[in-house]
């Protein structure tokens, strides 16, 4: 069942051309990465997705009363900013409520969402003192909070190490076996792009869209990035190094 | 033991005791919202710009308190939405609108000074206050507490991370114009007591020390209004037995208050409010080693 579909959207910022006639559909069982280098639409179609953003022509149709579960970058958050793990995710909960507290039943859903995600015992920590990985979860605990169908993420990745890295990846691919439908972006191709079922490279237009073996070839990256790139095979995936790289020698 | 309790005896200190008190609770509580939201320069430059207004109400015939706060709140909904549209640099924008309002308040009120409001505006005066100044800071305190207590949820969401809160349903612009219409309602109240150009101080210090106190956005709540009152009532006591300026006299005490929790608690906690504090575990600084 699709949940989202984009038909043959354009979207410009002021007179600027991010998006070209992109026409994509994110269906139920969606674990999609998109790739592409900076400028290249990624967080313009993230924004349309989510609906903070309207496309200058086409059109946008989510399934109606689709919940979507939002995670930001971690870069763009205050993490000196004074709440706990739980105030944060609590966040999310219910925005109308006129009191300030929390309510028994969701302080019992921000626990179980917390613990879904392995960090329960994390509660009561102030933000700022979470590794990477825990960061990463505390957010998607916030998005969970809210029981989405789809959950959008924008490089989740991004400056992280590499135990974080596969902490994440490990972590999508449960939630995505739990049945919740995941979209993220990434430039990431080697750490986090070849490891997903499916990928769209994007360059202002969808270059290519389909498993890794379709989308992370020579002639797609090099589209997409503007630089030729090599592809090698190691343990079945694919591995993405610079040609002049292996011209020098240095891999 | 009476040189203490001397000036208790006088109703225009018991007034102005009463107004700095309440002004120090209500900067105070504003403060942990403005400061966190990186907008401890549009609260100094409001101050300046309702000046303007609270100077040109007598001259058009009109409420000074209404003439003020209408000007008052038309700045800072210019201010915030040129905050958020970032077509020019805020800080040159908030610059412009409110030194030229100030500017022109200064002029009126010079030129002006048998209807104007006089210059005691600008720093607060103890012997200001008046029955009507009482009301407005105690309707200004209770419309702020009110605000902050049924919108506590999505103002606090739409502070720490607008662009999700705006996803979650959270109507982030509207949350931005509630704290400018509460911000200028309260500089508008506090004018006569603290004065135009002290009275960001006491926004942003109460809330400094308090975040340097404590992790928790609550017990920073409690924290920041409690020592505005406190230090109000102190400031306007100085200001009575040193007779200058009540505004000055509050000032200065939150800035020992701030100068005595740095010396006590070390350095750390001044990073920690700045953002600045230690976190070996912080992902954002991890360089990737990701290659493509």
């Amino acid at each position: 069942m699709t949940l989202i579909s984009l038909d043959h959207v354009t979207f410009r910022y002021g007179d600027l051309p991010v998006l070209r006639d992109v026409t994509h559909t994110v269906d139920e069982h969606a674990f999609t990465g998109v790739v592409g280098p900076s400028g290249s639409g990624k967080t313009s179609l993230l924004r349309l997705l989510l609906g903070t953003e309207k496309p200058s022509h086409g059109q946008v149709t989510r399934r109606t009363g689709l919940e979507i579960g939002y995670v930001p970058q971690l870069q763009t958050v205050d993490w000196s900013f004074p709440v706990t793990v739980q105030e944060c995710v609590l966040m999310a909960r219910t925005t109308r409520r006129l009191i300030p507290w929390a309510t028994p039943e969701e302080r019992r859903d921000v626990a179980a969402a917390l613990d879904r995600l392995g960090i329960g015992e994390l509660a009561g920590r102030h933000i700022r003192k979470l590794s990477g990985g825990q960061q990463q979860r505390m957010f998607i605990a916030r998005a969970l909070v809210r029981k989405p169908q789809l959950l959008l993420m924008d490089e989740p990745t991004s400056g992280v190490d590499i135990s974080t890295r596969h902490e994440v990846l490990h972590l999508l691919d449960e939630l995505h076996r739990d049945g919740l439908a995941i979209l993220l972006t990434t430039h990431d191709l080697n750490g986090m792009a070849a490891h997903l079922p499916h990928l769209v490279a994007l360059q202002g237009r969808v270059v290519a869209s389909g498993p890794p073996a379709q989308v992370i070839v020579p002639d797609v990256l090099e589209e997409t990035f503007g630089a030729r790139m090599d592809v090698l095979e190691h343990l079945g995936f694919p591995v993405v190094v610079d040609a002049a790289d292996l011209r020098t020698g240095v891999a | 033991m009476s040189a203490l309790l001397d000036p208790f005896s006088y109703e225009f200190f018991v007034k102005g005791l009463s107004a700095a008190v309440m002004a120090g609770a209500l900067c105070g509580l504003l403060g942990v919202w403005i400061t966190l939201r990186g907008m401890s320069y549009i609260g100094h430059g409001l101050s300046h710009a309702i000046f303007g207004g609270y100077a040109a109400a007598p001259l058009l015939g009109i409420n000074v308190a209404l003439g003020a706060g209408v000007w008052g709140l038309a700045s800072a909904l210019a201010i915030s939405s040129v905050v958020r549209r970032r077509r020019i640099g805020a800080d040159a924008a908030i610059g412009v609108i409110t030194t030229a309002s100030f500017a022109l308040g200064v002029a009126l009120a010079t030129s002006l000074s048998n209807k104007g409001p006089g210059l005691d505006s600008l720093f607060g005066s103890i012997l200001g206050v008046e029955r009507s100044d009482l009301l407005l800071l105690g309707l200004s305190l209770l419309v702020a507490v009110v605000v902050f207590t049924v919108r506590y949820r999505p103002l606090l969401f739409s502070t720490f991370d607008p662009e999700v809160a705006a996803v979650t349903g959270v109507n982030v612009p509207r949350m931005d114009a509630l704290l400018m219409a509460v911000l200028s309602l309260s500089i508008l109240s506090t004018l006569t007591i603290i004065g135009v150009t002290l009275v960001a101080a006491t926004l942003v210090i109460p809330a400094v020390v308090a975040r340097m106190l404590t992790d928790s956005f609550g017990r920073m709540l409690w924290l920041a209004t409690a020592l505005g009152a406190v230090s109000g009532a102190v400031g306007m006591y100085l200001s009575y037995h040193l007779e200058i300026p009540s505004g000055t006299t509050i000032v200065l005490t939150n800035a020992a208050v701030f100068v005595v929790v740095l010396a006590v608690t070390g350095g750390r906690s001044l990073r920690k409010a700045a953002g600045l504090d230690d976190h070996p575990e912080d992902a954002g600084t991890r360089p990737s080693l990701a290659r493509a």
